[in-house]
C-alpha cells in the first residue's frame, strides 16, 4: 500500500492564479523531489501533504487516511504521529534546550519516547553533545539536524521536508540528505522532498516538476 | 514535559520584559495590599481605643491633640486642668463615668499614666499576673509593655520625668516604682503603657521643683484631708476618689501609705492645685453633648469628642491613602498593559514556534493554554512577590511605629480583602492573555509557516 496518494490536488488564493497539481503516490522506502521554481505551489502542496492546509478539490490519503475526512484536534494527532515536517528554516521552541525541544514531537502527538531513545536519535545525527544547549547557540547546519531529529523521532511513515537544504553550503546539503535517506530507510518511511535547490536534482532519480500550467 | 514547563520556560525567555512586568505588578499589588493591612489595622487600633468614650476633658488647645495623646498616648498632652475646675464636669448628672489620666513620667520612653483601676476594666483587660495597683509607687504594666522593657512582678524600677526617655533626663525622680501586676494582650493602648495610682504621679512631683518646671504642674493629692482646704472642696474630693476607686478601704490604705513617706512640703500645697492631664467621659444621658460644652465655657478646659476627631483625621488621612491607592491601581493598569504588550510581542516572534507545534500534533486548545499560562505565571509571580513586599513594609512601619509610638503592625495577616485583590488581580491576569491566546487560538498555520 501507498504510504500517500494525490488525486487531482487543486489550491486557489484569493489573488492568484488557479493551482492544479499532479497526482502521485509514494511507497515504504521511496524518495520523491518535488520540484518548482516560487509561485508554483510547492510550500502549498507540502502543506496540504501534511494537512496543514485543505485543497479547494482533491484528495490526499496518508496510511489509507482520507486527510479531508479528519479535522480539528485528531487531525493534528494524525499529522504528530504520522507525518514528520522539516521546515526550510529551522523554527525551535526559543527557550527550550535541543532535547526539549525534539521531545516536543512525542509530547503534542501523545506518543511514548523515553528519553534515552530520543538520545540515540541525536546521536544518529551527530549532536547528542548538544542536547542541553539552546537551539539559538547552534549552527545553521547543526539546527536543520535538530529539525531532522524532531521530524523522525515520533517513527513516521511519511516524512516531508520543505527546502531542507536551500539556506545550506554544498557540504552540510550533502550531509543532511543523506541523513534524512539513511532515517528514511531505518524508519521504512516514504521521503518528499520539496525543493527549487537543483543540487539535489541528480541525487535523487524519482521527480516531479511544478509548473504554473499543470493543467 | 508539560505545557506548564513550556509556559514557565517561555516567560524566562524574554527576561527583560518579563522583569518589567513583574516589578510593575507586584509594586501595585504591593502598595494596595499594604494600604489595606494599614488602613484594616488603623481603624481597628483607632475603633477599639475609642470604645464608648463620649468626650475627653482636657487642657485648651488641639482637641485632636488632646485626643491623639489621652486616648491614644500617641501625642504630647496640651496641658494639666485642676482637678477642682473639672469637678463641675464630671459631677454633672449627665456623665455617667470619669476617668482621670496625670502624665508626667516615664520610664524607658514607656508612657506610666496615673489612673484609677477604672481605666484598664473599661477596656475589659484582664490580668495576666499578679494584682491591680492599689497604692502610690504600685504599677501595673500593660502586656506589650512589660514584654519590651523585660519587667517582672516585684521589680521596681526608677521614673523619668516627661514623656520621652531622653527627654529631661537630669530630672530623674528618686521614689522606685514596683511592679504589683501585668495586665493581659488585649490590643489596646493598656498594652503599652504603664499604669499607676494617680497619686503616684502627683506625689513623684511633690518632690521639689514643681515651681520651677511648667510639667511639675502635678502636684499632691494627699492635701484632700488637710485642716485647711474648704468643705465643699473636700466633699468633691472624696466623692472623686470614691468614683476612682469605688470604696473606702482602698482610699484609706492608699492614705495610710501615702503618708508615711510623705513630706513636710506638702502640706501647703492646695486642693486647687491638684492637676490632672484628662478625663475620658462616658455619657449617661443623651443630652451630655448639649450641656457639657456650656460647662467648659470661660474655663481654660476643652472638650473634645473623639468619635468627631478621630472622624476627621481619617478624612484627611483617607484623601491620602486614596491617592497612594489611586497610584497602585494606575500602576497595576499598566502592568496588565504591560502583561497584555509582551504576550502579544512574543506572540510575533514566535508565531513561527506556534506553528511548529500545531504541525507537531499540538492542539489549538492547547496553544490557547500556553498563552494563558504565561500570562497566569506572569500575574500569579507579580501577585506573590507583591504580597510579600507588603508584609516587608509593614515590618518596617512596624519597627518603626515601634520606635515612636511603642506601638506595632501585624505583618503575618491576610486579609479578607486580600482574597479579592488576589482574585481580581488573577482574573485581569487571564483578561490580559485572552486576546493574544485567542489569536494563538485562531492562528492560520499553514500562511504563517508560508511567511518565511
Amino acid at each position: 500500500m501507498a504510504i500517500i496518494q494525490t488525486s487531482d490536488l487543486q489550491y486557489t488564493f484569493e489573488k492568484g492564479p488557479d493551482l492544479f497539481f499532479p497526482s502521485f503516490q509514494a511507497e515504504e522506502n521511496s524518495e520523491l523531489l518535488i520540484l518548482g521554481n516560487s509561485g508554483t505551489g510547492k510550500t502549498t502542496l507540502l502543506h496540504m501533504l501534511a494537512g496543514l492546509r485543505k485543497p479547494i478539490a482533491g484528495e490526499v490519503v496518508v496510511n489509507g487516511v482520507k486527510l479531508n475526512s479528519l479535522s480539528g484536534a485528531s487531525l493534528d494527532r494524525f499529522r504528530g504521529k504520522n507525518i514528520g515536517v522539516v521546515f526550510q528554516t529551522s523554527h525551535f521552541v526559543q527557550s527550550l534546550s535541543v532535547m526539549d525541544n525534539i521531545l516536543l514531537a512525542p509530547y503534542f502527538s501523545n506518543n511514548k519516547v523515553s528519553k534515552t531513545d530520543a538520545e540515540k536519535m541525536l546521536d544518529r545525527l551527530n549532536i547528542l553533545s548538544k542536547k542541553n544547549k539552546k537551539t539559538s547557540t547552534l549552527s545553521v547546519g547543526e539546527q536543520q539536524r535538530v529539525a531532522i531529529a524532531r521530524a523522525l523521532l515520533n517513527n513516521p511513515s511519511l516524512i516531508l521536508a520543505d527546502e531542507p537544504t536551500s539556506a545550506l553550503d554544498d557540504e552540510n546539503a550533502k550531509e543532511v540528505l543523506n541523513l534524512l535517506r539513511e532515517q528514511t530507510h531505518a524508519l521504512k518511511a516514504a521521503l518528499l522532498i520539496v525543493t527549487h535547490d537543483n543540487r539535489l536534482k541528480d541525487e535523487v532519480k524519482q521527480r516531479i516538476e511544478l509548473t504554473t500550467s499543470n493543467r | 514535559m508539560k505545557i506548564i514547563f513550556i509556559a514557565w520556560k517561555n516567560c524566562w525567555q524574554k527576561a527583560g520584559a518579563t522583569t518589567l512586568t513583574l516589578l510593575l505588578l507586584s509594586f501595585g499589588v504591593g502598595i494596595i495590599s499594604m494600604m489595606l493591612l494599614l488602613e484594616n489595622q488603623l481603624s481597628e487600633k483607632f475603633n477599639k481605643n475609642i470604645k464608648d468614650i463620649d468626650f475627653v476633658l482636657g487642657a485648651k488647645g488641639s482637641p485632636l491633640q488632646l485626643i491623639l495623646a489621652n486616648v491614644y498616648h500617641i501625642d504630647a498632652p496640651t496641658g494639666n486642668i485642676k482637678v477642682s475646675e473639672a469637678q463641675r464636669i464630671i459631677k454633672n448628672p449627665t456623665v455617667k463615668e470619669a476617668i482621670p489620666l496625670a502624665y508626667g513620667d516615664n520610664y524607658e520612653g514607656w508612657r506610666i499614666v496615673g489612673t484609677t483601676p477604672r481605666y484598664a476594666e473599661f477596656y475589659e483587660v484582664k490580668l495576666r499576673e499578679g494584682k491591680v495597683f492599689e497604692t502610690p509607687f504600685e504599677v501595673t504594666v500593660g502586656s506589650y509593655a512589660a514584654k519590651e522593657l523585660g519587667l517582672k512582678l516585684g521589680q521596681t524600677f526608677k521614673s523619668n520625668h516627661g514623656l520621652d526617655k531622653d527627654g529631661e533626663e537630669e530630672e530623674g525622680h528618686d521614689q522606685l516604682f514596683t511592679v504589683v501586676g501585668i495586665y493581659e494582650a488585649s490590643g489596646t493602648v493598656i498594652d503599652r503603657l504603664i499604669l499607676t495610682p494617680v497619686e503616684s504621679i502627683w506625689e513623684v512631683h511633690d518632690h521639689g521643683d514643681h515651681e520651677e518646671s511648667p510639667h511639675n504642674a502635678i502636684v499632691s493629692a494627699e492635701e484632700h484631708d488637710a485642716e485647711e482646704h474648704d468643705a465643699e472642696a473636700h466633699a468633691h474630693a472624696e466623692d472623686e476618689h470614691a468614683a476612682e476607686h469605688g470604696h473606702e478601704d482602698d482610699h484609706e490604705a492608699e492614705h495610710t501609705a501615702e503618708e508615711e513617706g510623705h513630706d513636710h512640703e506638702d502640706e501647703h500645697m492646695h486642693e486647687e492645685e491638684r492637676e490632672v492631664t484628662a478625663y475620658l467621659l462616658i455619657k449617661r444621658l443623651p443630652m451630655a453633648p448639649m450641656i457639657l460644652p456650656q460647662l467648659v465655657k470661660n474655663t481654660n478646659m476643652q472638650l473634645a469628642l473623639p468619635a468627631i476627631e478621630i472622624n476627621r483625621l481619617n478624612e484627611n488621612f483617607g484623601i491620602g491613602m486614596s491617592v497612594v491607592k489611586a497610584v497602585a491601581i494606575l500602576i497595576m493598569i499598566i502592568s496588565f498593559l504591560s502583561v497584555f504588550i509582551s504576550l502579544f510581542n512574543a506572540l510575533r516572534e514566535r508565531q513561527y514556534e506556534l506553528a511548529i507545534l500545531r504541525t507537531l500534533g499540538g492542539r489549538r486548545i492547547q496553544l490557547f493554554i500556553l498563552i494563558l499560562l504565561e500570562g497566569f505565571f506572569m500575574v500569579a509571580l507579580g501577585l506573590i512577590i507583591g504580597l510579600a513586599l507588603s508584609r516587608v513594609g509593614i515590618t518596617m512601619l512596624s519597627d518603626m511605629a515601634k520606635d515612636s509610638f511603642h506601638d506595632e503592625f501585624n505583618a503575618m495577616i491576610f486579609l479578607p480583602q486580600e482574597y479579592y485583590l488576589v482574585g481580581i488581580t488573577l482574573g485581569l491576569g487571564v483578561v490580559a492573555s485572552l486576546l493574544p491566546a485567542l489569536r494563538a487560538f485562531f492562528m492560520d498555520i499553514s500562511k504563517t509557516l508560508s511567511n518565511d
